[in-house]
């Protein structure tokens, strides 16, 4: 498990950012569950932290696809893949993240630079 | 309802599409195209297609498991509407009867007149296109890009990137100062010097130089600009030949209703072909952006599917982004009628900064530069203004 933050640091509302590779964001909804689903959209290099959380959904910042943070699920295009999701616990008022054995839908160009290929 | 023809197999068409099959449309759906391929996304085209970093594959737009149960006529052109008949008419002859019919053939790329033929000269709207720019491309040397606006800064971007000599020629004294105001236009056009490419702006080009294949861009002043490669970014027209004498009316693009609906009854237009009322501005406003291509067609299905009789709503103001030597622009509302652009957060000198459009002291249009967090916060707020 990994710890990713005190639970009192993260609002409803808010996402937080743990900078692994590839990096993870535990979003605060704000009917108080937690969720934790990779960071990166599976269309293009964005940060879904940085997106709109509106219910149990993120919308990513750059061309909108929502991703659902219970199952990783996308709605529309342009974004086909799902993300994966990740499971979150809490103990003694840290928010802990354990990763998900799957394989990551991550975006091509970010794909390639991981695998140290030209971005 | 019987049968649906969407004309398009572009992101608009298929949006329609899928709106059909959501709201529980269940009858025959033909979808026509004039290009041989499924549907597939264009801004990848001047950006990471262009680039090489994806390929072909990733372009679809339609999901593996997507279950749309349509009819694809593919390297079809529609050549003619019957209104009474409700018919669309095809190049080679054939006719499709449909009770409902989305007008969905989007835009083609200006060319510029008598540089047909000459070997070198790009326009960027097609995969087509995008293969044969991307295969000129890997020769290098030297790339000069007629028009400064957004789809001409990207591949003037990408080519960089790719280690070309890129000059890029507007003919207005400022790039896109049309979608982002003389001030901002200054500002995002800056990035072209930033990374040492040449901006000749204010200068006309006369023409091309070259036997068979370009080797100079002609400018008015005199100036000529060795060129190996050349790309004319100098807009889009909408694909609406078609549809004259067909007694849709026709004004810059197909002329509709704030959802869509057209002249005629049981047709219904999107995309960038369609000139919709924007309620924003009170004027018709042809958006040529993906996501109002995208969003926008299921209100106009539904006007379809409910023979006319729904309440428009307001639409979305429209969005686009773009993307230029690894900086994200973000772009949402109207800058055209604003009194005031004020930077809000970051500076304008990092490249990074959100600014805000004001008309009467109210928020028109934001502008974000590498700010994805706080421009998504500032058009979620801004969504449902209308004035
Ligand atoms: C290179 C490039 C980069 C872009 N980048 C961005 C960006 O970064 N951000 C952004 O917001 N937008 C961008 N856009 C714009 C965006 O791609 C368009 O807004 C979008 O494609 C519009 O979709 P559409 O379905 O209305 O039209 P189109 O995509 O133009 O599709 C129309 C389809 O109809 C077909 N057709 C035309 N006439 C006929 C006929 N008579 N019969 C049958 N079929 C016909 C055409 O062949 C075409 O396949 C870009 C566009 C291009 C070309
Ligand atoms: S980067 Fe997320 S939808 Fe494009």
């Amino acid at each position: 498990m990994i710890p990713a933050c005190r639970l009192a640091d993260l609002p409803r509302g808010e996402a937080h950012r743990l900078d692994i590779d590839p990096p993870v964001s535990v979003f605060h909804t704000d009917d108080g569950e937690l969720f934790a689903i990779d960071d990166t959209c599976t269309h293009q290099d964005a940060s879904l932290a940085d997106g709109w959380l509106e219910g149990c959904e993120v919308e990513c910042p750059l061309h909108a696809s929502r991703f659902d943070l219970r199952t990783g699920a996308v709605d529309a295009p342009p974004a086909k893949l799902p993300v994966r999701t990740h499971e979150v616990v809490v103990e003694d008022g840290t928010v802990y993240v354990r990763l998900s054995t799957e394989a990551p839908n991550l975006p091509p160009c970010v794909a390639a630079r991981l695998a140290g290929g030209p971005a | 309802m019987r049968t649906v023809a969407v004309v398009g197999a572009s992101l608009a068409g298929l949006s329609a599409a899928r709106s059909l099959r959501k709201r529980g449309y269940d009858g025959r759906l033909v979808v026509v195209g004039a290009e041989l391929h499924r549907p597939y996304d264009r801004p990848p085209l001047s950006k990471e297609f262009l680039a090489g970093a994806i390929g072909e594959g990733e372009l679809a737009l339609e999901r593996d498991d997507e279950e749309l149960r349509a009819e694809w006529v593919l390297g079809a052109r529609a050549t003619g509407l019957d209104r009474t008949e409700r018919a669309v008419r095809l190049a080679d002859g054939r006719e499709i009867r449909a009770d409902g019919v989305v007008i969905a053939t989007g835009a083609a790329a200006r060319t510029l007149p008598g540089t047909e033929g000459l070997a070198g000269v790009h326009v960027l709207r097609t995969l087509d296109d995008a293969r044969a720019l991307r295969d000129d491309l890997a020769r290098g040397g030297r790339l000069v890009v007629i028009g400064g606006g957004f789809i001409g800064a990207e591949v003037a971007s990408t080519a960089y990137a790719l280690g070309l000599d890129v000059t890029v020629v507007e003919a207005a004294p400022t790039p896109l100062a049309g979608p982002l105001g003389e001030a901002m236009g200054r500002v995002v056009s800056a990035l072209h010097t930033d990374h040492g490419v040449r901006l000749l702006c204010g200068v006309g080009v006369k023409g091309l130089g070259g036997e068979r294949r370009v080797d100079a861009v002609l400018l008015e002043d005199g100036r000529s600009i060795p060129a190996d490669t050349v790309v004319v970014g100098v807009g889009a027209r909408p694909c609406v030949e078609w549809l004259e004498g067909s007694g849709v009316a026709l004004d810059n693009g197909v002329k509709c209703g704030v959802d869509g609906r057209t002249s005629v009854a049981g047709v219904v237009a999107v995309g960038d072909c369609a000139n919709w009322y924007d309620p924003h501005t009170g004027a018709h406003r042809r958006v040529e952006h993906w996501t109002g291509a995208l969003e926008r067609p299921d209100a106009a299905v539904a006007v379809l599917l409910a023979h006319g009789a729904t309440e428009p709503g307001v639409p979305r103001p429209p969005y686009f982004w773009s993307d230029q030597y690894g900086v994200k622009i973000q772009f949402v509302g109207h800058a055209a009628g604003a009194d005031s652009v004020t930077v809000e957060e970051g500076s304008t000198d990092d490249r990074s900064f959100l600014a805000v459009y004001r008309r009467a002291g109210r928020p028109v249009a934001v502008l974000g530069m590498n700010q994805p967090r706080l421009f998504t916060r500032r058009r979620k707020q801004f969504a449902p203004a209308a004035s």
